[in-house]
This record gives C-alpha cells, structure tokens and sequence, in this order.
C-alpha cells in the first residue's frame, strides 16, 4: 500500500512541475510576440468625444489638496484636476495656463501675471485675483500658520494685486526660475477643505474617491480652452497595489491603461489589445554613496566604483536594453541640460578601478552595505547586477532591503547608511530641481557631496538672469559631478505604459504627470 | 452568567494587551508618521509641525492613554494620510472582510463535511488514497498562490469572471457576491483540505471505540450509528478546528484582498502600516482582535451544545 501512495506521490509532482513549466514557456512566447509589434504602434483611428476610462495607479492618493499632496503618484492625478499660473506641455516648456501672459522682472524679483478672462473653477465661479493671491501666499504660509506648505514658496515676499486682471509676485531673494514653481494649482478662496473640496480649473473636476480603491474624475464643460477638452467623459483611476493584479486587470478588460509597468509585465500582454508607449521614466537611477562616510569620502574610491561598473550590461540584464545609460544627475527628457558625452565618462575599467582603489589603500577591496527600499523592484534588480560586477575589483556589497518608510527616515533624512540605490525625480522643469539637492548646506542633501566650486556655481546660476548663461554653469554643474564620481550614475528608466487599443493619445511628459485630456476612445 | 462575565473580562483586558503592543511597535520600528505624509522634499521645519500637530512628541503612554480614552468615547481618531475620521474609511470595509470570510468558511463547510465522511466510510479505498495525497498537495499551497492559478484558469483563459472588476457592495449586492466567489474559494481551498483530513480521521479513530460497538450490538443500522454516535464525538476536534479556520480566513484574507485587488480591509491595513498611520491600524486590530476573541467565545458555547458532558460552570 505504501508504493501506491508513493507512486501518487510522484505523479502529482510531476502534474505540478508539468503545469508550472507551461506556465512558463507561455510567458517566454508572448514576450517574442510583442517584441515584433513594438513597430506597430499606435491605432491612428479618429477620436471620438465620450466614453470613460479606468487607469491602473498603484497607491493612492496622499492628499487631494493640491498645496498638501507630495506623492509624484497623486500628482500624475491631480494635474488633470489643476492647474496653475502656467502648466507645463509635453515637450517641456511653460504655456500660460490661469494667466493668459508674464513677465519677469530685469533684477528676477517680481513676476506679472495678466489673467485670462474666462477661467472658470468648477463649482462655476469666475477666476479672480483674490483667489490667485490666495492660491500663492498659502504655499508660500502668509495666510496659513507661517511655515510654507511648500518649501520653494519661502522665497515669496508678497503678492499684490495691481488691477483685478494683474497679478504681482514679489520675491524675497532675485530666482529667474520661479516661474517653474508656479504650475502650482490655483484654487477658489472661500473653500474649506480642499481634500474634501477639490476645486480646480482643469479640464477634469473630481466626482467621487473611496480609500485605497479609485477616484473618479468627470469632464469639466466649461473648461476655458475648449480648443483642448477632454474627449473623455469618465476617468477613474483605480488603485491596485500588486503589480500582477494590476496587469490581470489589463488582461481581463477591467483597466485600460497603466504606466510604469516592467518589461516582463507588458510582454505578457496581448498585442493585438495593447499599445505599449514607451518613454523614459525621469528618474536619476544610480548607486548614490554617502560621501561623506569612509571609504566613500575618497575620490579614489568612488572613482574606482564608477570604473568597475558596466552600465550597458546592467540595463541590458534588467530591462532588456531598454533604458539610457547616464553619467549624472539629469535625464534626457531634460534636453536643454542634458549632457550625452557625460555617459561615457568612465568606461568600464578593471585594471584602473583596481589601481586607484590600491592608491586609496583598499588593495583587497572592502565590503559595504546598500539600503535598498523594498517597494522597488527596479532598484532591487539593479543592486543585485551591482553586487556582481563589483565583485570584479574585490569590492563585496551586501544589499539591505529596507522598507520605504525607514529609508524615507534613516537614509534620506538622517543620512545613516553607505550606499543606496534609488531614483531620483525632478519635481518641477528646470535643472535646479536635481542639481540644486547637492549644494553643501542644501537640507536634503542626502549624499553630504560637498565642493565649494560647485556651490560657486550654483550661487552664479542664481544671479544670472540670462537663460544661456544658467544652462551653461547647470552644464558645468553636471560635469563636476560626473569628475567628482559623486555618484554611480545608472539610466533613466524605461517607462512603458499599456494602453488599450480602444484608446489612444498618449502623450509623455518631461514630468511625473498623466495628461487624460489628450487621451481619446477610438472610433470602432 | 459569571462565565460570560469573566469572557467580557479577558476580552477587554486582551483588547488592552494587543492595543497597547502594536502602539508599542510602531514606536520602536524606525520611520515616522510625519515625515512619511510629507515625503523627500519636506523640510525640517515642516515635519517638525506636523509632528506637533500630530502630538507625535508627546511621551508614548500619554498617546496610548489619549488614544484609550478616544476609543471608548467612540471616537477612532483621524486617519493621518487621509485626514479624514478613521471611522470612514474602515466602516464601509468591513462588510467586504465579513463577507469574503464567511462565503470562504462557507465553502469549507460545504467541501469537507460531506468529502470527510464519505471519505471515513471507505477508508483505505483507492481513491480515498488519491484524495488523501491530493489533499496533502493542496494543503501545502498557499492561497495566494492558489489565487493566482485560479485567476489565470478561470478569469483569463475560460473568462469566468473578470479580474480586477471588483462591484462594490452598495451598487449591487449580487455582483460584489459573485465577485468574491473567485477569491472565496481559493481562501477555502487549502483549510478544506485540512478540514477533510481532521473530519476523516476524527471519525475513524471514534469508530474504533468501544460505544461503537456496543451501539452497533444494540440493533443499530450502519447510518444511525454513524450520524447519532460517532459524528457528534468527532465534532469536538473538528469544530476547534474550524474556530481556527475562521481566525486564519481573516488573515488570509488580508492576502487574497491583493490578488483579486478587492479594495477591503487588507489594503487599508497594508498601506496604513506602510504609511505609519496608526489610528487606523490600531482601529484594525482591534478588531480583529475582538473577532478572534468572539469566536472563541461561540466555540466554547458550541462545545457544550455538542457535547452535553462539556460542562460549563454557570
């Protein structure tokens, strides 16, 4: 009796390992499937007006008040709900928005807004001045408390309204950049609570949210540039936090669109019911060593790292190729900064790695710890190709996966590690947004780089008034980066977004934003 | 009425037990709730009012006394990451979690009774040596794993039911049901194939006693002997397993609630522990606690209903 049971014992393990492996090979031949369709992109059908949608967004959101919320994830929504001043369009520059033109001041001091005629927030009131004013001096806390809801906005002095169309921001310190803060949203004055009471100017108003499973946003009619309307009538973001739910909702029909999904996960998807976008995720992903801690606090060392480190090989390995290697902190998406040559400042080099990590005393190399945040898989990827190939120079890395929520507080804000590998985003269009974190006395600083020309040249960009000139000395900025291997830059992600073939309109942003406006149902 | 009353008391002195550990916790494991709603580009000046607002700084037993006495007013506190009353947003969850459980426990009843004792009855049959081992293969997979495979059968490939196409509750009470049968049978799967081993053994071991015997000598057919006698005995073992089941569902629902992506209490409490939103974490365990305590407290009433010789003193 015991050999039957054995031998059903056996036969179910082999039925098991049977049906995993089919599980297997089909993922392996949908993968081929697509990579042959990439070239088949978009349905260039005609847009129609109506219809509803539902876009996979993998947490919730933080705070529905636009001045409050600091997750990218709530403001890839809420850019559809507000906008500001001016807003940014998908090449990368400022369009007026709230204001129909500006100026600057020569000394980069004051800011005038003409306001369009015809702004409308959603409960149907007409944009005024009190309501940009107020919009303004409560990021910048005149109004609220004293301490400024957002950081940037300490800089602002005042806010005057001249004549009930004009809008003038006074500044503190002379920024020819500020205009980069103001796509900040722009919200009616007597409301009481924004988080309950989203009301913007955007070409979607919020209809409904239930925690940790979806807010609906409806079409706004009487948005003011009825050149640009929505063609959707419904969107409903939907929260799903397992990427693998999320992508068995694409499958089954019940999403239609998701960003940021991996390679594996869109391969899987159907071709012939998907179009897969693919763009860069502006992200600075890299190996960022505390600078300050030994053996990261010789240049040497950090040197060597760079030069053991084959950047190709790592995208190649996790993300299929797909993915720009760069040399410092800014991204492609960034054209007017971006540096290409910087990519191929240290080459891989074993031989040299090895030699300088000799010079700087570590002639067997050393062991060092990489706090990685446990929600991103992408980060935990790149560590691990890491380990490897610094394994080459006799460096050993141990990878510590941490959850986001300690690295937010040990790593980032009390700097207590040696190495971490993350992303890094740009929160508004303009290169200081990357470049400024690595000045000495930045607060957030996080990798304590310090260099006194780099400080110096930061102190310029800020007298300069001349658009040129910043880029220049930000170019510089970069390349002093790179010199000083401040860090092992990686890439800039690939963001591959699945959208259903029923749709179409996509667009990217140099931004962590979802431009819904432009995406349309195409017609059958 | 004394023992109802000494349940009552180990009740709330548990619920205080179990309360004050997780706000314990969160106050040793590193990260904080302030820093956390206000990200990276925060500054030092903003967490530190926020914290202030959040009257993080006080000392941890004037939060928990702050809190305990909140809580018996009825007032749950504010959910930190949604600034909205903890009350909100858990509320409405709460069907979700009851009724994914209890469709799921009502699966196992359904599956391992009549599989356990027809099982029983012909022991050392050929298939009861397939199910057996079948049985053993199931019971080792975990449910979230099971969810998968049931999601990839049924939901894409026969297109049984859609996943991810969650109907809320209020919307339609039939289609939120028929949404949770996916999810409900792969949390019943593996405690069913538990519940079936202990049923089958509990019978054949009371089946070897001596009353069986003497049951069987008193004239009494095969059935009677087995529904009247030996069932009643082997249900002590299986209905303390079953009080188990149910307390393991709830947590296994947490699980299977990301799979099929059912906006319920699993997420909520996920993202508030990651969030470090303790109002509504605590609020969560406590009343999951108080589940779990209540469960045990119908299984002892149970035991004596079942069996008369299970006394309890009044």
């Amino acid at each position: 009796m015991k050999r039957v049971k054995n031998i059903c014992l056996l036969l179910f393990a082999l039925t098991l390992i049977l049906v995993l492996g089919g599980c297997r090979g089909e993922k392996e031949e949908g993968k081929e499937s697509t990579l042959n369709s990439t070239s088949s992109q978009e349905t260039n059908a005609e847009p129609t007006m109506g219809g509803s949608i539902v876009v996979g967004i993998s947490q919730d959101l933080d705070s529905l008040d636009p001045h409050k919320s600091v997750a990218a994830g709530t403001k890839e929504v809420l850019f559809n709900v507000y906008e500001g001043l001016v807003k940014p369009d998908s090449s990368g520059n400022y369009i007026d928005a709230v204001a129909k033109s500006h100026t600057i001041s020569e000394d980069g001091k004051t800011y005038t807004f003409q306001l369009r005629d015809g702004v409308k927030f959603h409960n149907g009131a007409e944009v005024t001045a009190e309501d940009v004013k107020y919009s303004i001096e409560r990021c910048a806390g005149i109004t609220e408390g004293g301490t400024p809801l957002i950081a940037a906005f300490s800089n602002v002095k005042s806010v005057e309204i001249p004549d009930e169309k004009t809008i003038e921001i006074h500044l503190k310190q002379a920024d020819t950049e500020f205009l980069a803060y103001l796509i900040v949203g722009i919200v009616p004055k007597n409301v009481e609570d924004y988080n309950k009471n989203p009301i913007g100017t955007g070409p979607f108003m919020y209809d409904s949210r239930s925690p940790q499973d979806y807010v609906k946003l409806k079409k706004f009619d009487e948005y003011w540039d009825q050149d640009h309307q929505a063609y959707l009538d419904e969107v409903t973001f939907k929260v799903v936090s397992d990427s693998s739910a999320l992508v068995n909702g694409l499958k089954s029909g019940a999403i239609h669109m998701a960003a940021r999904i991996s390679i594996d996960e869109t391969a899987s998807l159907d071709p012939n019911a998907f179009t897969i976008y693919e763009g860069g995720s502006n992200l600075v992903q890299a190996l960022y060593l505390n600078n300050a801690k030994e053996p990261f606090n010789d240049i040497r060392v950090r040197q060597a790292l760079c030069y053991a480190v084959n950047r190709q090989e790592i995208v190649d390995m996790v993300s299929d190729g797909k993915g720009t290697v760069i040399g410092s902190s800014m991204f492609p998406a960034f054209k007017k900064y971006y540096m290409p040559e910087l990519a191929d400042y240290y080459k891989q080099d074993i031989q040299k790695a090895k030699e300088l990590l000799k010079e700087a005393g570590y002639p067997n190399g050393f062991t060092f710890t990489m706090t990685v945040p446990s929600n991103y898989q992408k980060h935990i990827d790149v560590a691990q190709v890491l380990v490897e190939q610094l394994k080459q120079v006799g460096v050993n890395a141990k990878i510590e996966l941490v959850e986001w929520d300690s690295w937010l507080s040990d790593t980032y804000v009390n700097r207590n590690y040696e190495a971490t590998v993350v992303g890094v985003d740009a929160a508004y269009l303009s290169a200081r947004a990357l470049l400024e974190r690595f000045t000495s006395d930045y607060s957030r600083n996080f990798i304590n780089y310090s260099n006194p020309k780099y400080d110096e040249l930061y102190e310029q960009v800020q007298k300069s008034t001349s658009d040129e000139e910043q880029v220049k000395l930000y170019k510089e900025m970069e390349t002093l980066l790179t010199e000083d291997a401040a860090n092992v830059y990686i890439q800039d992600m690939n963001n591959q977004v699945a959208l259903n073939r029923e749709y179409s309109g996509y667009e990217f942003y140099p931004l962590y934003v979802q431009d819904m406006a432009k995406i349309y149902k195409v017609a059958q | 009425m004394k023992y109802l009353w000494k349940k009552i008391g180990t009740l709330i002195i548990t619920l205080f037990i179990v309360s004050f550990l997780s706000f314990l916790a969160f106050s040793v494991i590193p990260g904080d709730a302030a820093q956390s709603k206000l990200g990276t580009e925060a500054s030092e000046e903003q967490v530190k009012a926020l914290q202030e607002e959040m009257g993080l700084n006080d000392p941890l037993l004037i939060r928990y006394g702050r809190w305990v006495v909140g809580f018996l007013q009825g007032d749950f506190g504010e959910s930190y990451s949604y600034s909205v009353p903890v009350k909100e947003i858990v509320l409405n969850k709460i069907p979700i979690m009851v009724a994914l459980v209890l469709l799921s426990f009502l699966w196992i009843l359904v599956i391992s009774i009549p599989v356990g004792i027809f099982l029983a009855q012909h022991s050392n049959r050929w298939f009861d040596y397939v199910i057996r081992v079948g049985n053993q293969v199931l019971m080792s997979i975990p449910s979230f794993f099971i969810g998968m495979i049931i999601t990839l059968i049924f939901g894409l490939l026969l297109k049984w039911f859609t996943p991810g196409s969650y109907i809320p509750i209020e919307e339609n009470f039939i289609g939120f049901l028929g949404y949770l049968i996916a999810p409900s049978i792969a949390m019943a799967l593996p405690k069913s194939a538990m519940a079936i081993k202990i049923l089958r053994s509990a019978i054949l071991s009371q089946a070897g006693m001596d009353y069986v015997r003497t049951a069987y000598s008193r004239g009494n057919t095969k059935k009677q002997v087995l529904y009247r006698h030996i069932f009643r005995n082997a249900m002590i073992p299986t209905v303390t397993f079953w009080a188990m089941t149910l307390v393991d569902l709830v947590a296994s629902s947490i699980i299977i609630e990301q799979v099929f992506s059912i906006p319920g209490m699993g997420s909520i409490l996920i993202t508030s522990i990651s969030n470090r939103d303790y109002p509504v974490v605590q609020f969560i365990i406590v009343f999951i606690a108080t589940i779990v305590i209540f469960v045990n407290f119908l299984v002892d009433l149970l035991y004596g209903k079942i069996d008369p010789r299970v006394h309890i003193r009044k």
